[in-house]
């Protein structure tokens, strides 16, 4: 397929997108993007340092997921989890002074890029261990569970953690005690660098999920509007006391694994491929554009707008002092 | 050919058991597999069952009899093919003789002695620590509904060491949550449920299941707090039996004090009596930290006077002088409490005058009470069950060492348990662990004696 595959089917099967909308998952999902290439620059100048993990490409995910949520929802990620927190309301200038390790940073410059919470937008982290945050995930549904609200929780990882011990183990409580947890696989197709048919031995992750009676779908990870009806769909069932459910999250990431992965384990055409047919802010700019919701100058005026909040978190990351020494012995208990 | 059939050793550690209930009576013909009776062990209470068939002569042990010691004679039948007539026999144990180690009848209470922990004049209650354990969990359940317990047979089976008997009558299966046997993922829920604002008390089964879920409990309990900037605590408390118990071997008998107590975030606490393992555990369960709590089989049937108080707590970072001495600081902690007791009694009949500090919590850690101690005796040997290197002892001597040198007369001496991993041979094992003899050894050492 070499022409663009543009988000007709999803438009189609959901004609009453409204513009306003589609404007804001166009502006969230370039968010996360500027924000992301920012990050990059400024690990390149040597102000980010360690992992640090982009979300490029995987936009459509998080900000479709995020379009089913209410006040109250919680969600919890892996090391990979700015697109997350930009994605549920976090201040953009909070995440990158983090990112920098300043005063300013959502955790006072002591977590980093792999580990911030904000417990106001209910966001549980940013956990820095394949995996862990999949029980933790079901613990927060546990926790709601057991105080008697409605809340449903949304417990991220990839396809690499998908073959960690800890998962399986999760699902088996979830299900057994019908905790309202919505196991989101961000399947990008590699562990690091391993390619998912050389680590994972059945193709669709999310049946693994039929063995322990917990329902799941396999999602278009690179349509937004497809993310966001299954992520309705699955909020509905958590919410009406059925227990967890399963979405599998097909998607794709840009950039190597981290800062200093190469990549070599894919070809830069493949790469090229997925950016050019499959973007999935492409996709809703073109669907904006087309049916005539919005013009090419409405866009750029969302570019100039994003560029500049993007630009004021990278200025604020640079300026915010490093925290205080004292800072080191600080937050060990409560 | 008359049988005796001898009571049953049903548990690793049990020594001696209750006579509950009779199932068979003289004259019944038994056959094997058929269930003689109900015997109530230091664990639960279990049924009995032939091995040899033939008729019951005898019961040699009236029914409710507690303090029978494992290998005592309780029955007698006479094997197939046999006349059933009653053959001349010894004086039958209709009672046995009262229990050693069971808990003594307080028939009136007990006036304490004065302590730091209590008013002087409190009255006292015999108490063992496994009831004093569940009655800090009642009473904490009580006083906060988000407080709940979760673990492997922690509900519907009463306990694996009959810790939470009666707690899922009392608060129901939404508060005392029977696991599946799956340490890695339940811990990592119960952490979950703590950020969520609930306050879970994760009882392992043993403290050696808990190395299956030490990543949760180090890297997502004890480092987010920090990680987040002080935003997002986790109370929660990780308890069960830690250490050796008795011929279980090498997975099964590991004591993990001195690999939780150096983690900063968490706390660690390892009591030795009643009445510690009860205001310890409350103050653990009120703490917005994770807490380590380290329990121990052998102790959990030992039975200590407990302050009857509404609300009894002890604090963390408390060390309890034990016992004054002049010549030698002893410190220990948890079950090398028995040891260290042990020997300060034997070197009392030697005119030694120990001074025994039970640490009760490892982080924090008293240095303090400690210090002084050394300062006045200027001699120090420490004891635990755990592995010599990188032991409590080891860091006690380094602290010692750095802040009390000038006062020292001997080098510290570090009792512990030998560095092997625990063989199950009777003879190998009592080898491998801490003794009182070596602690009066070092104790001798020290003085020069």
């Amino acid at each position: 397929m070499a022409t663009r595959k543009t988000p007709e089917t999803a438009a189609q099967a959901r004609p009453n997108v409204s513009k306003e909308e589609l404007l804001t998952y166009y502006r969230d999902m370039l968010m996360i993007r500027r924000f992301e290439e920012k990050a990059g620059q400024l690990y390149g100048m040597g102000l980010i340092g360690g992992f640090c993990h982009l979300y490029i490409g995987q936009e459509a995910v998080v900000v479709g997921l995020e379009a089913a949520t209410k006040p109250g929802d919680k969600r919890i990620t892996s090391y990979r989890d700015h697109g997350h927190m930009l994605a549920c309301g976090m201040d953009p200038k909070g995440v990158m002074a983090e990112l920098t390790g300043r005063e300013g940073g959502l955790s006072k410059g002591k977590g980093g890029s792999m580990h911030m919470f904000s417990k106001e937008k209910h966001f549980y982290g940013g956990h820095g261990i394949v995996g862990a945050q999949v029980p933790l995930g079901a613990g927060l549904a546990f926790a709601d569970k057991y105080l008697g609200n409605d809340n449903v929780t949304f417990a991220y990882f990839g396809d690499g953690a998908a073959n960690q011990g800890q998962v399986y183990e999760t699902f088996n409580m979830a299900a057994l005690w019908k905790l309202p947890v919505i196991f989101v696989i961000e399947n990008n197709q590699y562990a690091m660098g391993t390619a998912q048919k050389r680590s994972t031995s059945t193709p669709d992750i999310y049946m693994r999920g039929e063995a322990f009676g917990i329902p799941g779908e396999i999602v278009d990870g690179m349509d937004v509007l497809a993310v966001k009806a299954a992520s309705e769909k699955a909020v509905a069932h958590c919410r009406a006391g059925q227990g967890p459910f399963i979405l599998e999250v097909k998607t794709y990431r840009y950039r190597g694994h981290s800062m200093s992965d190469p990549a070599k384990y894919r070809t830069r055409e493949e790469v090229q491929k997925m950016r050019d047919e499959r973007d999935a802010i492409e996709n809703v700019r073109e669907l904006l554009i087309s049916s005539g919701q919005a013009t090419d100058e409405d866009l750029k005026a969302i570019d100039r707008e994003i560029k500049a909040i993007v630009n004021e978190a990278a200025e604020f990351a640079k300026e915010s002092p490093e925290p205080a020494l004292t800072e080191l012995w600080t937050d060990i208990y409560a | 050919m008359a049988i005796d059939v001898l009571m049953p050793a049903l548990s690793p550690t049990m020594e001696e058991g209750r006579l509950a209930k009779w199932l068979v009576q003289a004259g019944d013909v038994v056959k094997s597999g058929q269930i003689l009776a109900e015997i109530e062990t230091d664990k639960a209470t279990m049924e009995f069952e032939a091995v040899d068939e033939g008729t019951v002569v005898e019961l040699l042990v009236a029914e409710g009899t507690s303090g029978v010691k494992v290998n005592a004679p309780i029955l007698r039948m006479a094997g197939e093919g046999v006349e059933t007539a009653p053959a001349p026999k010894p004086a039958p144990v209709v009672a046995a003789p009262a229990p050693v180690a069971a808990a003594p009848v307080a028939a009136a209470p007990v006036v304490s002695k004065a302590s730091a922990d209590w008013p002087e004049g409190t009255a006292m209650k015999t108490m063992s620590v496994r009831e004093a354990l569940r009655e800090a969990m009642a009473e904490e359940m009580r006083a906060d509904q988000s407080v709940f317990l979760m673990g492997e047979e922690v509900g519907e089976y009463q306990g694996a060491y009959k810790v939470s008997q009666g707690l899922l009558d009392e608060f129901g299966a939404q508060r005392v949550i029977d696991t599946p046997i799956t340490e890695h993922g339940f811990t990592g829920i119960a952490v979950g449920a703590a950020f969520g604002g609930l306050k879970p008390i994760v009882e392992f089964m043993t403290f050696n299941f808990a190395m299956q879920a030490i990543d949760q409990i180090i890297n997502s309990a004890a480092k987010t707090l920090y990680m987040s900037g002080g935003q997002l605590g986790c109370p929660i408390v990780f308890r069960g039996a830690n250490g050796a118990a008795a011929r279980v071997a090498a997975q099964h008998s590991q004591d993990y004090a001195a690999w939780y107590a150096q983690i900063p975030g968490l706390k660690v606490v390892m009591p030795y009596s009643a009445a510690d393992a009860k205001g310890l555990l409350k103050s653990a369960i009120r703490d917005p930290n994770p807490v380590i709590f380290l329990e121990n089989e052998i102790l959990y049937g030992r039975s200590f006077e407990v302050p009857v108080l509404e609300d009894f707590t002890v604090p963390f970072g408390k060390a309890r002088i034990w016992r004054e001495g002049t010549d030698v600081t002893l410190v220990s902690f948890g079950i090398g409490m028995v040891h260290a007791l042990e020997a300060a009694d034997k070197l009392a009949a030697e005119g030694i005058s120990a001074e025994v500090i039970d640490l009760r919590t490892l982080r924090p850690l008293d240095y303090d009470t400690v210090l002084a101690s050394v300062m006045k005796t200027n001699r120090c040997v420490t004891v635990e069950e755990g592995w010599p290197v990188g032991s409590i002892g080891n860091h006690l001597s380094a602290t010692i060492m750095e802040r009390a040198f000038d006062y020292l007369d001997a080098p510290v001496i570090n009792c512990t348990g030998k560095d092997v991993p625990m063989p199950y041979a009777a003879n190998l094992e009592k080898l491998a662990l801490v003794t009182s003899d070596e602690v009066v050894a070092a104790v001798k050492r020290v003085c020069y004696r």
